[in-house]
């Protein structure tokens, strides 16, 4: 009589199912659309129309700067908050980080209305600085977690041993504690500048404006504002697909090189 | 230079730490010499590395003082001090190579450089200091993995080593700074057999060729005896004894000591004059003098130092049977059970399990302590009519209408006077069992109660260690007294449930 064989793979195929349905059949839709022209027929033009127009350079440009700027300031200030939410003195219960991370559970678009009211408290004008102060805001606490984890999980008899081989507070940092954050800075990163860079409807909900429309607006007004334009959106999202996929790469190569160990993302 | 080679490198005077209401090191003295080997040995919680870290700077003492050649270091962080560890885990940097590692603290020093400046206002002449060359850096880390056995193994990943390799890398990543004073915190305990025994003689030697001062903590009786110039016995954070290997293992200083070294007979007994002491209902000869006449004593015989005899052959004190019989390799090892103990001895010739025999002492082979503690002494208060606050619990005495409820009093509980219960919710209070000790006939158990007094107590019965117990003290064996505040205030301000301990304990032996 054959046996049955009842393998643990078998288990995974509903998962299988799922990722096929909602991610590579989408996937091969948005490539096939990527490469069909108005007319219905097979064409280049949707890419070449990203090559050749200023526009979607710049705005694309832009979208990379916006992006930028707001995981240096996410860095820039989670950094140090995490190092002191690190340190168990100061942070006895882990409650100051929930305080931090609460944000997170909260709706973004809240969020992100609930900063636009504050700039129009303050009668705030700049559009660059409040697109980017607001993403800093709605992606903080991606930073801050993946540092605070990485900061935790550090052995302190590492930092006892740099102390007692001679290196005084500072060198300890710079040394041990710094160089061993490294896994947590890289995902922090990413967990901050990957959507940012797509993301459409902070910039539009607390500026709207010309000059801070990103290269997200596009691909989403292809879709919506202009119907119709889905091969051209869909060329345009296959060229931020892969931009990202190529900062991923170069990001994992990084973590590697350091053969850092935990606290990294992927 | 003798003389120098014996000075005290370092002193500890009266150091107690307390961490959040807990007294884990209490009020320790001990100095050590230069170019000693010598350990800190004791069980796990006994204070022994808060001890260490002291040392090292990680942990500041609550009171007392630490001197390091006659400078007060107390209060000096880690990182100035010329004192290196070896941590338990390792603690070697995962992010750098061996080479760095053992280089890391080497880019860090500062040296006399040989040049001398002065100073433009005070004209004072001070030598300059400089960092060490790379040339010099590669050098002595080369001889430092030299002397660990790991010539060739710079350029490896730290996370590839073997444990033992690990320890090794640690190990000359300490000594490679040439410090006055290294620090061992359990570094052989996560190595198997074979290899703790390969780097117990590798340290040894390390030892012997650098002439720097060892302080190694270990709960590893054998390792301690191994190694060491000078053992430091440590229970429950005060020093029970101070002395060579040998004096510890031969004339323990009381029954924890007596138990934590080696293999041992634990007894009661009674002195009945110089050089004779009863017990198990007979006399024996014995090489111990100066005791009172009657004094109640705990005894330890070791295993090696019992002459078993045929039953009947007119040789030996003690009639019994042996009930099991191992062979160790080197000897057996048989329970020899009498009426009155159960007596562990090691013979290089067997005997079956089941044969009668008649059991010798030799009188070197005995060796008589004073008894620990036989009454608990708690400086307490009333808190009724007629009960008084004995580890945070109410217990009932006779009062008489002498004490009054909130009095200050001194309560003092003989061990036999207190009784244990197998449901916590039986006994006034609730405790968890301690170290408990075979004493021929009893167990004597020490017992912490949950606001962290401790309790001893005789008991016939045989408690696990760990276990939750109610205790119960049978209200006509507390006695009261009425508490006179002593001139220096010490006694008032140790609080409530605060075990006095004998003299005994107190005294360090200052070899």
């Amino acid at each position: 009589m054959p046996r049955l064989k009842f393998r643990r793979s078998y288990f995974a195929a509903p998962y299988l199912l799922l990722n096929v349905l909602f991610i590579i059949v989408p996937l091969v839709f948005l490539l096939v659309m990527a490469f069909t022209g108005e007319d219905g027929g097979f064409t280049f033009a949707n890419f070449a129309s990203f090559f050749t127009g200023a526009n979607a350079l710049r705005v694309m440009g832009r979208s990379f700067l916006i992006a930028f700027l707001t995981t240096a300031g996410c860095l820039l200030v989670g950094y140090p908050v995490a190092l002191i939410l690190s340190n168990s003195k100061i942070n006895t219960s882990a409650v100051l980080v929930l305080l931090f991370v609460l944000p997170m559970w909260i709706n973004s678009l809240l969020r992100t209305y609930a900063i636009k009211s504050v700039f129009d408290a303050v009668n705030m004008q700049n559009e660059y600085a409040k697109v980017t102060i607001a993403m800093i805001y709605d992606f903080f606490p991606f930073m801050l977690l993946p540092l605070y984890t990485a900061m935790v999980n550090l052995d302190k008899s590492l930092t006892e041993a740099a102390s007692d081989l001679g290196a005084g507070a500072f060198t300890v940092f710079l040394r041990v504690r710094l160089p061993l954050s490294v896994p947590g800075i890289i995902s922090g990163v990413l967990m901050v500048f990957m959507p940012t860079v797509s993301t459409f409807a902070i910039s539009e909900i607390v500026s709207g404006k010309p000059e801070t429309y990103l290269f997200g607006n596009l691909i989403n007004d292809f879709f919506g504002k202009n119907e119709g334009l889905y091969g051209l959106g869909s060329a345009y999202a296959f060229i931020l697909l892969m931009l990202i996929c190529l900062t991923l790469f170069a990001a994992n190569k990084l973590a590697k090189g350091g053969e850092l160990g935990r606290g990294g993302l992927l | 230079m003798a003389v120098e080679k014996f000075d005290k490198i370092i002193e500890i005077r009266g150091v107690t730490k307390v961490f959040s209401d807990v007294t884990v090191v209490d009020d320790m003295s001990l100095s050590i010499k230069r170019g000693e080997f010598v350990t800190l040995l004791g069980p796990s919680g006994c204070g022994k590395t808060t001890l260490l870290r002291m040392i090292a700077g990680f942990e500041t003492p609550t009171s007392g003082r630490i001197f390091l050649e006659k400078q007060d270091v107390t209060g000096v962080p880690p990182h100035k001090r010329p004192i290196n560890t070896v941590f338990q885990k390792y603690a070697l940097f995962p992010h750098l190579n061996v080479f760095n590692n053992i280089a890391f603290g080497l880019k860090l020093k500062r040296i006399p450089s040989g040049q001398f400046k002065t100073d433009k206002k005070t004209g004072e002449r001070t030598e300059t200091e400089r960092k060490y060359t790379k040339d010099e850096i590669t050098e002595k880390v080369e001889r430092a993995l030299k002397l660990v056995n790991l010539a060739g193994y710079e350029k490896r990943d730290v996370n590839s080593l073997s444990g033992g390799q690990q320890q090794r890398v640690a190990i000359a990543r300490a000594i490679v700074l040439e410090p006055k004073v290294l620090l061992l915190d359990e570094p052989l305990g996560a190595l198997d057999l074979k290899m703790r025994k390969e780097m117990q003689i590798e340290l040894m030697s390390i030892h012997k060729n650098l002439g720097i001062t060892f302080v190694y903590v270990t709960h590893d009786q054998e390792e301690a005896l191994t190694m060491s110039d000078k053992v430091v016995v440590i229970n429950d954070g005060a020093i029970q004894q101070t002395g060579t290997p040998k004096k510890i293992y031969d004339e323990p200083k009381n029954a924890f000591v007596a138990n934590f070294i080696g293999e041992s007979n634990l007894l009661s007994g009674t002195v009945i004059g110089d050089y004779k002491v009863a017990f198990c209902g007979k006399t024996f000869a014995c090489e111990d003098k100066g005791f009172s006449k009657n004094e109640q004593v705990d005894l330890v015989i070791r295993p090696e130092d019992i002459r078993l005899y045929d039953a009947n052959s007119g040789k030996g004190e003690l009639d019994g049977e042996v009930t099991s019989s191992v062979f160790k390799g080197t000897n057996y090892e048989m329970i020899v059970a009498t009426p009155e103990y159960e007596f562990t001895v090691q013979s290089t010739s067997g005997r079956k399990a089941g044969e009668k025999v008649a059991l010798a002492v030799l009188p070197a082979g005995i060796h008589i302590m004073k008894k620990m503690l036989t009454v608990n002494t708690f400086i307490t208060e009333v808190t009724g009519e007629n009960t008084v606050s004995i580890g945070g619990g109410d217990f009932e005495f006779n009062n008489n209408g002498e004490f009054e409820r909130g009095e200050r009093v001194i309560v003092e509980v003989p061990f036999n006077k207190i009784s244990l219960t197998d449901d916590e919710s039986d006994g006034v209070i609730g405790g968890n069992i301690g170290q408990s000790y075979y004493k021929g006939a009893y167990y004597q158990i020490q017992v912490y109660t949950d606001d962290d007094s401790d309790l001893y107590l005789d008991t016939a019965d045989e408690w696990d260690m760990d276990d939750r117990v109610g205790i119960l003290i049978d209200k006509d064996g507390i006695s009261v007294k009425k508490y006179v505040e002593e001139d220096d205030g010490t006694a008032a301000a140790s609080g409530d449930g605060t075990n006095a301990e004998n003299g005994e304990a107190d005294e360090y032996a200052e070899a």
